[in-house]
């Protein structure tokens, strides 16, 4: 079971560069077709001061860092274990190629079910742009499969 | 396609739906790398079957990421509000995607009109893989 003292807690800053060519990458690799998602003159032509970066593009910035798996490593959950529950994202400002992102997530919950079957952690976290502007709040539910574990 | 705006959507209008083609081990393998999420569990049958899963499968934000295209082709993307999803059941590779969604509610928040959608990502027999509620700002 995971120790509930975790509760609250903190996880280190993550600074994220937003790069066109990633955005690029993010693009290709979920089939994006239009052009000012993968083109900055494109971006420019339809208004935007360059690439979009697309809705759930910043989920990205914290999987680079490694905050989450080295939080499961320390808590000694083992990745394969671990499923994506649910993901919630507010959006209140865009975020475009070029900006520098600084993510800022908090533990806002651990709690069981199926007597510990399944455990869940809650991740709510703060991104702010180079301006010091909140531009998106997102909330995670990962869950944690214990096979040995098993409800009677 | 014209932004939708609070005159012209109603509850029950539908978004032209998106359908993908099958997620094959490449899709796998470039979305881990694109989306930074490099759990082996995805990329790696031989990790996948030694956690006691059959095969490899979709990262949840993959289908996600499809969802969002849908929003953002039917709005432009910096009307949405707010995205949320459940992800109910795991894509294994081979799985032809369709996302869809509906508008269920428009309602007024902080002096903003918005539309309520309900989404949903399936496979080709209908079993949702995704399920989710997005708000967006209308014109």
């Amino acid at each position: 079971m995971i120790n509930t003292k975790h509760i609250g807690r903190e996880l280190p800053p993550v600074t994220f560069e937003v790069e066109k060519g990633r955005l690029r990458f993010f693009g290709k690799a979920t089939g994006e077709t239009r052009p000012e998602y993968l083109d900055e003159t494109a971006a420019l032509d339809a208004g935007h001061p360059s690439i979009p970066a697309p809705p759930t593009f910043v989920f990205a910035a914290e999987l680079d860092a490694g905050t989450l798996f080295s939080l499961l490593e320390e808590l000694q959950v083992p990745l394969g274990h671990i499923l994506h529950g649910e993901q919630q994202f507010t959006y209140h400002a865009p975020v475009h190629a070029g900006d520098v992102l600084t993510v800022q997530s908090t533990i806002a919950d651990i709690y069981a079910k199926k007597n510990g079957e399944l455990e869940f952690v809650i991740k709510d976290s703060s991104v702010r742009n180079q301006h010091g502007h909140q531009v998106l709040e997102a909330r995670s539910v990962i869950v944690v499969r214990n096979p040995g574990e098993k409800s009677v | 396609m014209s932004i939708p705006s609070w005159d012209t959507v109603s509850v029950g209008d539908a978004l032209p739906t998106l359908a993908l083609p099958a997620i094959s081990r490449t899709t796998l393998a470039l979305f881990a790398g694109a989306s930074g999420d490099h759990n082996p569990i995805h990329i790696d049958s031989d990790f996948a079957r030694a956690a006691g899963m059959e095969d490899v499968f979709a990262q949840g934000m993959l289908p996600m990421a499809y969802l969002a295209r849908l929003l953002t082709t039917w709005a432009p993307q910096w009307q949405l509000r707010q995205f949320h999803v459940r992800f109910s059941s795991m894509t294994a590779v081979g799985t032809k995607l369709v996302c869809s969604g509906m508008v269920t509610e428009k309602l007024e928040r902080d002096g903003e009109r918005l539309a309520k959608l309900q989404l949903a990502v399936c496979d080709e027999q209908g079993v949702a893989k995704i399920k989710g509620e997005a708000l967006v700002a209308l014109t």
